[in-house]
């Protein structure tokens, strides 16, 4: 066991924790564009950080080269299927459990409508 | 100019996925970025600016380090709310002004918002971005702006 094999295993727990905890959010999260957070973040480093493993273990060659651009491409990606797949649910019409807000960035002031309080009502009863 | 930068780096990419150097091999890899750059070079740059496009090039890089600290945040912030028993998730849909001049632009901050904690890019267009954020402190956060100058200075702009 040396150095090099210890990180590999380290971080390729790490990145098998991430996926793991992303994949129990996917089914615990209550509404839709809730699912999409695992979906589109705790992939992305958990493939990071396993291609990053395989990397170290592999040393200085052409295969970590590849790896590399791998990761990359997966990493810019993944957010964008995500995003994708939100914007589609969103056109759709698909509404999500809570209230819209409308956030005005220059005046930093969040304003809550009060018509959309009404999704909230099954929420505060529990 | 397009034809010939795109021609380079094509060949470049097929060298470091093929790894081969003898002659045969190489001379098919330079005829088939030939080809490559023949048929698409004025789609990969066209008419871009190139200087402006390595300075955004060098910047965007800079913005790397960053990012990927957002990241690990983002998925340790993920991992709290999906292991913790009550799970303390509030969404909330919002939308917000921005002005951006290049499409490349709300591509970063677009990416940037769905990786970083708690939020996720719901529709990006140049003036308007809807986000999903599943609690209150991360839609702050997004508010506060701080990423938005961010790209912003990638993009060349006066903040």
């Amino acid at each position: 066991m040396d150095v090099k094999t210890i990180i590999t295993a380290v971080l390729l727990f790490t990145g098998c924790f991430f996926i793991v905890v992303a994949a129990i959010g996917v089914v615990r999260f209550p509404d839709f564009f809730a699912r999409m957070h695992p979906a589109g973040k705790g992939d992305t480093l958990g493939q990071a950080l396993i291609l990053l493993s395989l990397m170290v273990y592999e040393g200085f060659t052409l295969i970590t080269v590849k790896l590399f651009i791998i990761m990359v491409f997966i990493l810019v990606a993944n957010p964008t299927g995500s995003h994708f797949i939100a914007k589609g649910a969103y056109v759709a019409g698909v509404k999500p459990t809570k209230a819209h807000e409308e956030v005005d960035i220059s005046s930093s002031e969040v304003a809550v409508s009060s018509t959309s309080k009404k999704h909230c009502g099954v929420d505060s009863a529990s | 100019m397009s034809f010939i930068l795109t021609f380079l780096l094509m060949f470049a990419f097929w060298m470091l996925l093929s790894g081969q150097t003898q002659p045969i091999l190489l001379l098919l890899g330079v005829i088939s970025s030939l080809l490559v750059a023949y048929w698409s070079h004025d789609l990969f740059i066209g008419k871009a600016d190139i200087g402006q496009g390595i300075v955004r090039f060098l910047r965007l890089i800079r913005y790397i380090p960053w990012l990927l600290w957002q990241i690990v945040l983002a998925n340790l912030h993920l991992v709290y709310l999906t292991l913790h028993p009550k799970m303390p998730i509030e969404p909330t849909m919002m939308t917000f002004k921005t002005n951006f001049n290049t499409d490349m632009g709300v591509f970063i901050l677009a990416t940037s918002i769905t990786l970083t904690p708690g939020t996720v890019t719901v529709e990006a267009t140049r003036d308007e971005f809807v986000v999903h954020s599943i609690s209150k402190t991360t839609a702050e956060s997004l508010v506060s702006g701080e990423m938005q100058a961010r790209v912003k200075e990638i993009e060349g702009h006066r903040v």
